[in-house]
């Protein structure tokens, strides 16, 4: 590995002059006259039954749009290469609206660009949206908290242990809503359920995915869910370990013939069709935008054979509360599981409230801790 | 040998170490090539638009040395312990130490309203520390334990990496980073900007020095001789008294320094503080990069660049042909084995000298 191995100026040059050879090669463009091109970009695989498999399905149906040219690229890192792949969709396909899904996309990478590039729009997958941005930057999310709600409703109609898992990536606002609503779903029909939470430590761990879901099995839980990249691994892991399931951002239904309930699952191939319709209308699209089941932009998966009518009855009970007036799941009083009184009677935090944006606490119910 | 005209024997020099790399690339070519034809794609339109997509134009060139300019710090990291024989792959967590490390000097100073050059000063100098200690303990478990160091790096690495989400998520994390634990941004004032002229940072032309003062020190220096004279006996080194302990924790140290700067620039030109996205694998491209380069130093900069290339034109692949991401790690993979089966090959001028004995 040491020997003298010595590169001479002219292999150097040599090499030099092959590559400038290459770069006078002219750059096909795909740009088709009229089409709108559209971008999306995905930070995992776009088959990973998760987080990029529901982005991924939205731009199957912005493709099915005539008129629409859609390119998209996978395993996209938040570094210096989405910077790159959204100014290649941009300069070498003539993208002129990009959907950069990951949520870690925004800062300093999309606002970077939006600078650079004003008369491209930027939609970010993520509510990070404040006044001040670039006009070309939008944003948008949903209150899947509330389909979480209803996975919780549906297991604890089917719980015998009364012990549910929780596996999730860190413990940051966004997951710890989601755990709280599926604790709050549960123990709204029976007080007794506690859910054991396990965090990874990061969006995609498959063998501690793996390893967590099988303790919790150990443990006696017998139903398990998970905020996970990909619910693949532990969606197959609890239906050997003969677990209840119930899935998330898209539907594991496929994966789990024996145990999957129900699930929560984003609903973009609806949302995106309609984006890309308001903006070749010219319609101005707002900087941020949010909801949840009654808005379209989540769902929950179809009912399995498994699932009781009770359980049926039950959580379509309060998915027609969300459809209509509202149904506040933050509902005071609310404790954490260390006994302080996070939400106080009376106050009801509804799915808008800015304060939920911050949630740092299990609720009374969640085996686990933040830190 | 000493039969062959000095001119011949200069030739054999300079291919002698080109064949197995060539050959490796050939392979690879070959191999991939059939690969993507077993998928259903035109193998010359694969290699067609990732030439295009690599440097085919100005945009491309960007984009490949941009991509190439953190693989050569970090490929130093893995060449310059091997002129000592050691096989050090713990590069990304020297990288990732080494940007925390930056942060966390740079913040202060950038507090206090120091000039961005300042800032940078100070952010390098810890980067470097931080990514330097970081390796130059593997290399001390070397010399004075026993332990190996490509295990004990490869662990360090890990352990660099849990401590980087740890300090992110908790003691350095700014409240503000709801759902995405970072520390507190620089000011943008305090950024690295780019090169003149160009959409690359000042990255690639650190990279570019670094490599290029590894190489004198490693050749044109007698701490760099004596450093290779450990590498290619190191019992003999110490009977001929030199102090290999030193010389191995120095230059070990100096491998994750230069990564540790790597990750001290993805900090302060790319992501503007610090986050789990500074573990982005380019310290373990960066062990790829100096394989291919067989250690040269400099050979790492063309290398660097050709994997830079790969990168950049995977996006084109990807949206043009449809073909998964996966298709460059295959790549990336067959190249990397057929290299590595490569070194086991004779050399040229050992199967001429096998023929005729």
């Amino acid at each position: 590995m040491t020997q003298d191995y010595r590169l001479s100026r002219r292999a150097v040059l040599a090499g030099l002059s092959a590559g400038a050879a290459f770069s006078a090669l002219p750059l096909s463009s795909a740009r088709a006259a009229g089409a709108l091109t559209v971008g999306f970009i995905y930070v995992g695989p776009k088959d990973d039954y998760g987080y990029n498999q529901s982005h991924a399905a939205g731009a199957t149906a912005v493709k099915a749009m005539s008129g629409v040219k859609v390119v998209e690229e996978e395993r996209v890192p938040e570094t210096i290469d989405v910077e790159k792949t959204m100014e290649s969709m941009i300069n070498l396909d003539g993208a002129t609206l990009l959907f950069p899904t990951s949520f870690g996309y925004f800062d300093p990478h999309i606002l970077k660009e939006a600078k650079k590039y004003p008369n491209v729009t930027f939609m970010h997958c993520g509510g990070l949206w404040h006044e001040g941005l670039p006009t070309n930057v939008h944003s948008y999310f949903g209150y899947i908290d509330e389909a979480e709600f209803l996975s919780g409703i549906v297991a604890a109609y089917v719980t015998k242990t009364k012990k549910f898992g929780f596996v999730a990536a860190k413990p940051i606002p966004q997951v710890l809503r989601n755990i709280n609503a599926f604790t709050l779903g549960a123990r709204s029909v029976d007080p007794t359920i506690t859910v054991q939470v396990i965090f990874t430590g990061d969006w995609s761990m498959p063998v501690k995915e793996a390893e967590a879901t099988n303790s919790l099995a150990d443990q006696g839980v017998d139903v398990v869910t998970c905020h996970v990249d990909s619910p693949k691994v532990v969606i197959e892991t609890a239906e050997k370990r003969g677990l209840f399931t119930c899935g998330y951002h898209a539907s594991q239904a496929a994966l789990a013939p024996k145990g999957y309930l129900t699930g929560a699952e984003w609903n973009w191939e609806a949302l995106y069709p309609s984006l890309v319709t308001d903006f070749e209308a010219g319609k101005t699209i707002p900087g941020l935008i949010r909801g949840g089941l009654k808005a379209g932009i989540v769902k929950t998966s179809p009912y399995t054979a498994l699932v009781p009518d009770a359980a049926k009855a039950k959580a379509d009970g309060v998915k027609a509360q969300f459809m209509g007036a509202g149904y506040v799941i933050f509902a005071g009083p609310i404790k954490d599981n260390k006994g302080a009184t996070v939400i106080d009677a009376g106050v009801m935090r509804g799915q808008t409230d800015i304060e939920l944006e911050k949630m740092s606490y299990l609720v009374e119910g969640v085996i686990g801790s933040t830190s | 040998m000493d039969a062959e005209p000095p001119r011949r024997a200069a030739l054999a020099r300079i291919l002698d170490p080109l064949a197995a790399p060539v050959a490796a690339g050939v392979a690879t070519i070959v191999i991939f090539g059939l690969f993507v034809s077993l998928a259903g794609r035109n193998p010359l339109e694969v290699y067609r638009l990732m030439a295009v997509g690599a440097f085919g134009s100005w945009f491309s060139w960007q984009n490949t040395l941009l991509r190439a300019s953190p693989l050569l710090l970090t490929g130093l990291c893995t060449a310059l312990p091997a002129q000592m024989g050691l096989v050090i792959i713990g590069g990304e967590g020297a990288f990732v130490i080494g940007g925390l490390a930056a942060i966390a000097a740079g913040l202060p100073f950038a507090d206090a309203g120091a000039p961005a050059f300042v800032v940078w000063i100070a952010m390098g100098i810890a980067g470097m520390a931080a990514g330097g200690a970081l390796i130059a303990t593997a290399g001390a478990l070397r010399h004075w334990r026993g332990v190996n160091e490509t295990i004990s790096s490869l662990l360090l690495s890990s352990i660099a990496i849990a401590v980087m989400n740890q300090i992110v998520e908790g003691p350095m994390r700014d409240p503000a980073s709801l759902n995405k634990p970072s520390t507190r941004p620089l000011p943008d004032a305090d950024l690295i900007g780019n090169l003149p002229g160009m959409d690359v940072h000042w990255g690639l032309a650190l990279g570019l020095i670094a490599c290029v003062l590894a190489w004198l020190l490693m050749r044109r220096t007698t701490f760099g001789f004596a450093a290779r004279i450990v590498g290619g006996n190191s019992r003999a080194a110490r009977m001929a008294g030199l102090p290999v302990g030193m010389m191995m924790v120095i230059v070990t140290g100096l491998g994750g320094a230069a990564a540790g700067l790597g990750g001290m620039i993805e900090v302060a030109a790319v992501q503007g503080d610090a986050n789990a996205n500074i573990a982005a694998g380019y310290g373990l491209s960066g062990i790829l990069v100096a394989f291919l380069a067989r250690q040269h130093p400099l050979a790492i900069i063309p290398v660097a660049v050709l994997l830079g290339g790969i990168s950049a034109s995977d996006g084109l692949l990807q949206r043009r042909l449809d073909l998964p991401d996966a298709a460059v790690l295959v790549l990336q993979g067959i190249l990397f084995v057929a290299l590595l089966a490569g070194e086991g090959l004779p050399s040229w001028s050992e199967w001429k000298a096998r023929m005729s004995r």
